[in-house]
């Protein structure tokens, strides 16, 4: 393993019960990398990301990571309970608990609590509680949990999922800071255009690995209709691949949309 | 005269005794009740208080401890249930209507086939506040201190299981310890504190309180402080107004605890009711 490398899944077969969620997959993470896992639901992505966390142990194959590697996990929104009795300060620390004892929170563990909140434009939000954020607040918070302790690997399950057009964009433009300054990310979506098609690198994947590189590489026809095994057409809009869903195509010409 | 009337009970060590067995229970209600309230698990109180009965009523006929054999019975139904609702095949609710209702059926059997066991099968279906021994003020006074030297020993353990299971998970939180821990405590509570609250209003003990405080407070901290204390408070006037309007002191304790959640519910408004309205099987 290179000291680039920090997480090699060596085809790793997941599964759940008699359920194969994950066949032979092949991926590695390595250093400053971007990546985006892309299929349709059921296809594995999340069950690739637990390997990777380390809270699905593959039934053959085995992962690899780079001695000591930090992680952070941001989860999918949705899964939130928002009316749940728990402030932004607290979401934000409740990961340290190691060691600590009783509700109190220390004046180290808040200065740097803070300063992670600030760093994400969260800065005066501490007391409020979960419910009381834009969906875009809502979503840093879970990310400012997870920066809580300094991960190399930030992997993140469907961070625009059921968010706005314009949580969307604050999303992507905080991802893509937080890689500038030398984060490595690794999340998944469902959200070809909006998403996947701005990252450097996209793994594909339907329980097996069907394609693995850059979106002009991977983005295309025959890769797509082998992963959502529906047909699909690409078209390049400013240098960056657009999918186009031609089933969607028959149904607005079907509806009378298209003359 | 009027100042005799009001310090009347006190003058009885039966009373006295039946107030600080009933506050502490309060109290480890509410504590406990934070967890079944914010899990959605309202249903566990009612159900393991069930369970529990079939274990009294053992015990009561086969001459053994009440604490030994309904202790043991019901921490082996609150095992039974996690394990049974955590496999998501059937519902937490199913898996205690299965488990409790079977347990119950097991004692209402005990009880019809050897009567001479009914008395005490009755004091644990409805509680005996004033008939307390000291057995009894020890053994809630012990449950109470270990659930929260737990509870806040292991806070944010707790915490994090009980917000985010699933990514406790992958953080290295031993989320099934903390929830078998948790039913084990939830028992406990239930094992000591019903022959003082009774089987058929524990329940109301473990919701009330807790359900008042969610509508108080925004933090999971403060949430912990204040569903005990008015779980102490409602048992503690709750005793003393039982005394004076000579009504069942378990029944006149959750009234108490109901007027208290009434009050709170009307003075909170919108906000509070949204909280509550957002709470799963309360």
């Amino acid at each position: 393993m290179t000291a680039d490398i920090l997480v090699e899944c060596a085809h790793i077969t997941c599964a759940y019960d008699s359920t194969v969620a994950v066949r032979d997959a092949h991926v590695t993470v390595y250093r400053g990398d971007f990546v985006g896992v892309v299929g349709p639901s059921g296809s594995g992505k999340s069950t690739l990301l637990k390997a990777i966390l380390g809270a699905v142990t593959p039934v053959s194959g085995h992962v690899t990571k780079k001695p000591g590697l930090r992680m952070g996990y941001v989860p999918q929104v949705e899964s939130v309970d928002w009316n749940f009795p728990v402030t932004v300060l607290e979401v934000v620390v409740m990961t340290r608990t190691a060691g600590r004892f009783f509700p109190r929170i220390t004046a180290g563990e808040r200065e740097a609590a803070l300063d992670v909140l600030n760093r994400l434009g969260l800065a005066g939000l501490e007391s409020r509680h979960i419910r009381e954020l834009s969906g875009g607040q809502q979503q840093r918070v879970f990310v400012a949990r997870a920066l809580f302790h300094r991960p190399e690997l930030l992997v993140l399950d469907e961070p625009t999922s059921g968010v706005d057009v314009r949580t969307r964009h604050e999303v992507l433009h905080l991802l893509a800071d937080l890689h500038d300054g030398g984060m490595s990310i690794v999340l998944t979506t469902h959200d070809l255009n909006g998403l996947a098609a701005h990252l450097p690198r996209l793994v594909c994947m339907n329980t097996d690995i069907t394609a693995d590189g850059p979106p002009l590489q991977v983005l295309n026809s025959g890769v797509l209709e082998r992963t959502y095994g529906a047909p699909m057409e690409v078209l390049i809009h400013g240098g960056m691949p657009v999918v186009l869903d031609q089933g969607n195509n028959d149904i607005v010409r079907r509806l009378g949309g298209i003359s | 005269m009027v100042a005799a009337g009001i310090f009347e009970p006190f003058g009885y060590q039966f009373f006295n005794n039946g107030l600080v067995v009933a506050t502490v229970a309060g109290a480890l209600c509410g504590l406990l009740g934070v967890f079944v309230v914010l899990r959605g698990m309202s249903y566990i109180g009612h159900g393991l208080s069930h369970a529990v009965f079939g274990g009294a009523a053992a015990s009561a006929v086969m001459q053994l401890n009440y604490f030994v054999g309904a202790g043991i019975w019901g921490i082996a139904s609150g095992i039974i249930i996690g394990r049974i609702a955590r496999r998501r095949l059937i519902g937490a609710d199913a898996a205690i209507g299965v488990v409790t209702t079977a347990s119950f059926a097991l004692g209402l059997a005990l009880l019809n086939r050897y009567g001479q066991a009914k008395k005490s099968i009755e004091a644990v279906l409805f509680g005996s506040v004033l008939g307390v021994e000291t057995v009894d003020i020890v053994a809630v006074s012990l449950v109470a201190v270990c659930a929260a030297v737990v509870i806040f020993g292991l806070y944010r353990h707790f915490l994090y299981a009980t917000f985010d299971p699933e990514v406790a998970q992958t953080s290295g939180v031993r989320v099934a310890w903390v929830e078998a821990l948790l039913m084990a405590l939830l028992s406990l509570t239930i094992l000591v504190t019903m022959r003082v609250i009774g089987t058929l209003l524990i329940s109301a003990l473990l919701v009330i309180p807790a359900s008042s405080a969610r509508m108080m407070t925004n933090s999971f901290s403060r949430m912990l402080l204040v569903s005990p204390l008015i779980g102490a408070a409602s048992a503690a006037v709750g005793m003393y107004l039982s005394y004076h309007l000579d009504t069942s002191s378990s029944a006149t304790i959750i009234l108490v605890g109901t007027a208290v959640f009434v009050s709170v519910y009307a003075f909170t408004g919108i906000r509070g009711r949204s909280r509550i309205a957002h709470l799963h099987h309360v």
